[in-house]
């Protein structure tokens, strides 16, 4: 287990290497430059703004010097958030982008699983189709249709919470219903996929034949190992879930990460664009860790490799 | 299945009668309730140009002037007086003696001083520290030429006088001096937290922050809000009504319009195009479409063909209809326009406009330049940065210019940043533009069309205006001053370097029990001026 995790951890430096190195190139690609306004900044103000920031040394300087910063864990100040830096902006905002999305996948997950259990249950009948369309709907309604539609009715006819903002605890009902019935549809999905298979198998028959009830054969020794797919999925949904909700944030005006990362792109912040690559890319790596670790929980006949 | 019935649960706890709103809240404190655009990128007024920043440091700062609420027009702030020798180069402002900063300090002359030593330090990179170029050696000690500050036009004569020492006439200097780059800053404060040319340090964070306005900080959660308690040492607390402001950072337009219809707004920063004709035809009295002192125009490309030519320039000009444009595309009732300045700028008198609408006449300028009914015309490009708005306008001209002259152009939408650049670098055919005056005066929106000016992406240069423009600046009579510089306009408009399309109104929302509040060009609204009265309806069902 040991080695496994360290294995790991080296390949994820590695891969987070790579990440920043392309990343820090890419961003100077983009046409213009984290000081362009409409109005032009006279040329002495620039390669004074320039000096300050450190962009009138070589880029492979600046790039060496990004580096010795990061390993120290400072991941320098932002372009456009004057006084504010990447390590401040990213401890600030991280908890409600991780609030959101813990919720949205709990939200995922009870109705995901629950859907595909009753759904696997009876294949064929009402109790199928009827949960299997509303996840084919969950699928195909996009957050920023399903949002808007949660805000009319509860919020703008109904009067029974805020249509945005972060500040009260009902505040967060309508952004992680939003979020989490979309991927509350693909757990549901991948559950009925998985239970169909796991019913045919040989120790559900033994445990049948033992003369166990149906219905605690089904949920006690064919979910355990129904899940798998599931917690496969986990992963890179709970990193997808943290780093992507950038549209709901944006519906209910919500103060997470995911605007921050979206808007330094559009804004050409190179430090915070490369802030927040690197820690979604960390998200993602650890994530996939906690993901396989549980897979050998679930079934230990994997093994950890 | 427990976090589903929890879920359920506070939704009909939450549901238990229609909810408290916001604003009915903050209608008890006397919290005004305004949305923003987007999140201050700094609360230091010498460091920030954007108006986001600047809404919330009017409410935090006051310089020596003020702009009135209901003109803009320049009158005392920290300055009770001021005067002015005879050709305008000498102003000479009196601090009123009770002027205080949020800690009780005196606001003092040397306070400014220190102020516009800072930003026109070299050091400290403001971006804006070119609007204080009208004072003495202002340029030369921000380039670094000049390294003694004293040999600067700024002198604090004593505790409370200032005396500024201008490079020319500037007889309007009083309205350009209520602009935050001449905020003054607490040198204390400053030195505090570091040098006085460090840009970045924590005096701007909530607890450190010492201002002089009508407010001090009390809370900023980035991206959240800024919120704004009254200051009970500013020399006018009397007038000041409202207990506190709350900037709430919204860059979604229809998040917003929807937060204030559920009651989370007093004062919304925009209106959607969508939702503006619903607000109309229900004749919303939270509707308010401003005169505001902004031009919208197309800039063409005269430094390369086809737009070199001027007679091409002068029928793209004629060969649209800018009434149809704001009509059926804008809809915010704007007023259509055939001139870079405003109207209502009052004194000045705009020029009469050589441009015209006439199709007829457009097709004869252009078969002239050599492409009867568009034959042979390049295909050109449009460019425009992402935006709600200008994507319909570009097709509408693009249709207009089709069918009306016969010419093919294609639409290029960009990101902000990739569109400043291709504009700066004249990488386009035409291209969207837009300008708000910084302060009330034409010279605002015409000394950027000097040869050597940082906004001029036209590629268009005339040595007749720049001489004008200049001598604009050496007078110090303002009729004459006026009179030259209409004389300028009328040089520019003749050379059509740019496609006028109308006059900006200033679109929000704004609920009835906020009092104190005015329509003016600028869209300044000095919030101690502002107060909440709630003996009108509460709730705002309008524009559904």
């Amino acid at each position: 287990m040991l080695t496994f995790v360290l294995r790991r951890f080296l390949e994820a430096i590695l891969v987070l290497w790579l990440i920043v190195t392309a990343t820090f190139f890419m961003v100077r690609l983009v046409p213009g430059g984290p000081f362009d306004g409409e109005k032009d900044i006279p040329e002495v103000t620039r390669q004074q703004l320039e000096a300050y920031y450190g962009l009138d040394k070589p880029l492979p300087v600046q790039y060496l010097n990004y580096l010795g910063n990061l390993v120290q864990g400072d991941l320098g100040t932002t372009f456009k958030y004057q006084g504010w830096t990447v390590n401040e902006i990213i401890a600030r905002k991280l908890p409600v982008s991780f609030e959101l999305g813990a919720l949205a996948m709990g939200i995922a997950l009870v109705i995901g699983i629950g859907a595909g259990v009753l759904a696997a249950w009876r294949p064929g009948t009402t109790t199928d189709t009827a949960p299997m369309s509303l996840a084919m709907l969950g699928i195909c309604l996009p957050t920023f249709v399903l949002g808007p539609l949660l805000i009319l009715v509860f919020g703008l006819k109904l009067h029974l919470v805020n249509v945005m903002g972060w500040n009260l605890p009902q505040d967060r009902i309508l952004p992680a219903l939003t979020l989490g019935l979309f991927y509350a549809a693909y757990v549901a999905r991948l559950t009925r996929a998985s239970m169909l298979e796991i019913r045919r198998e040989d120790y559900m028959r033994t445990a049948r034949a033992k003369g166990l009830p149906e219905a605690r054969v089904y949920l006690l020794h064919g979910l355990r190992n129904g899940l798998s797919p599931v917690v496969s999925y986990l992963g890179p949904a709970l990193a997808g879930l943290i780093s992507g909700s950038f549209v709901v944030e944006t519906i209910f005006n919500i103060p997470g990460l995911g605007r921050f990362f979206v808007q330094a792109a559009l804004d050409n912040d190179y430090t915070m664009v490369l802030g927040c690559v690197l820690f979604y890319a960390a998200l993602i790596i650890v994530f996939n860790l906690i993901s396989d670790i549980l897979l050998v929980w679930l079934n230990p006949r994997r093994k950890l490799s | 299945m427990r976090f589903l019935l929890l879920i359920l649960a506070l939704t009909l706890l939450a549901g238990c009668g229609r909810h408290r709103t916001p604003v009915e809240k903050a209608n008890e404190e006397g919290i005004l309730l305004i949305g923003n655009g987007t999140d201050p990128k700094d609360l230091d007024p010498q460091i920030t140009t954007g108006l986001p920043e600047f809404v919330v440091q009017t409410s935090l700062f006051e310089g020596l002037t003020t702009p009135n609420p209901k003109t803009s027009a320049p009158e005392p702030g920290v300055a009770e007086s001021w005067t002015v020798n005879a050709d305008s180069t000498v102003f000479t402002f009196h601090l009123r003696p009770e002027a205080r900063w949020s800690n009780g300090d005196p606001v003092t002359a040397q306070d400014f001083a220190f102020s516009y030593e800072r930003i026109l330090s070299p050091a400290f990179a403001a971006e804006y520290a070119m609007l204080l170029f009208p004072i003495k050696n202002a340029r030369a000690f921000n380039a670094g030429e000049v390294t003694d500050f004293s040999k600067v036009g700024v002198k604090a004569l004593d505790t409370h006088t200032l005396e500024l020492t201008l490079e020319g006439p500037t007889p309007h200097l009083p309205t350009v001096i209520s602009h935050n780059a001449y905020f003054p800053v607490h040198p204390p404060t400053i030195l505090k937290f570091g040098k006085m040319t460090d840009r970045h340090t924590r005096w701007t964070k909530p607890g450190n922050l010492v201002s002089n306005g009508p407010f001090q900080l009390e809370d900023w959660n980035l991206n959240e809000r800024v919120l704004v308690k009254r200051n009970p040492y500013y020399w006018d607390a009397d007038t000041v009504r409202l207990n506190g402001i709350a900037f709430l950072p919204i860059t979604n337009q229809n998040t917003e319009e929807r937060a204030f219809r559920s009651g989370q707004l007093h004062v919304t920063n925009s209106v959607p195009l969508s939702k503006r004709d619903a607000y109309r035809l229900a004749d919303s009295p939270d509707l308010h479409m401003d005169p505001w002192l902004g031009t919208y125009y197309y800039l063409l490309n005269t430094a390369r063909p086809p737009f070199d030519d001027p007679l091409v320039r002068e029928a793209f000009n004629a060969a649209i209809d800018r009434q149809a444009l704001v009509d059926t595309v804008t809809r915010g009732g704007e007023t259509i326009a055939f001139s870079i300045v405003p109207p209502n700028m009052e004194p000045y008198q705009p020029p009469a406009s050589p441009i015209r609408e006439d199709v007829a006449h457009a097709q004869k300028l252009l078969a002239e330049a050599g492409y009867p009914g568009g034959k042979g015309f390049p295909t050109v490009e449009l460019l425009y940065n992402t935006s709600e708005t200008h994507r319909p306008i570009a097709e509408a001209l693009q249709r207009m210019w089709y069918d009306n002259l016969g010419v093919e152009v294609d639409l290029v939408n960009q990101s902000w940043p990739v569109y400043l650049d291709r504009r700066k670098k004249g990488d386009y055919d035409i291209a969207r533009a837009g300008w708000f005056g910084d302060f009330n005066d034409a010279s605002t929106f015409l000394t950027m069309w000097t040869a050597d000016s940082g906004l001029n992406h036209s590629g268009w240069a005339s040595p007749e205006f720049d001489a004008l423009i200049k001598q604009s600046e050496m007078t110090g009579d303002p009729t004459e001053r006026l009179n030259i510089l209409r004389e300028a306009e009328s040089v520019f408009l003749r050379d059509m370097p740019i496609i006028p399309l109308y006059y900006y109104n200033r679109i929000y929302l704004k609920r009835p029990e906020v009092k104190g509040w005015y329509p003016n060009l600028l869209d300044l609204h000095p919030f101690k001026y502002v107060y909440l009265e709630t003996d009108t309806p509460a709730k705002s069902e309008s524009g559904n």
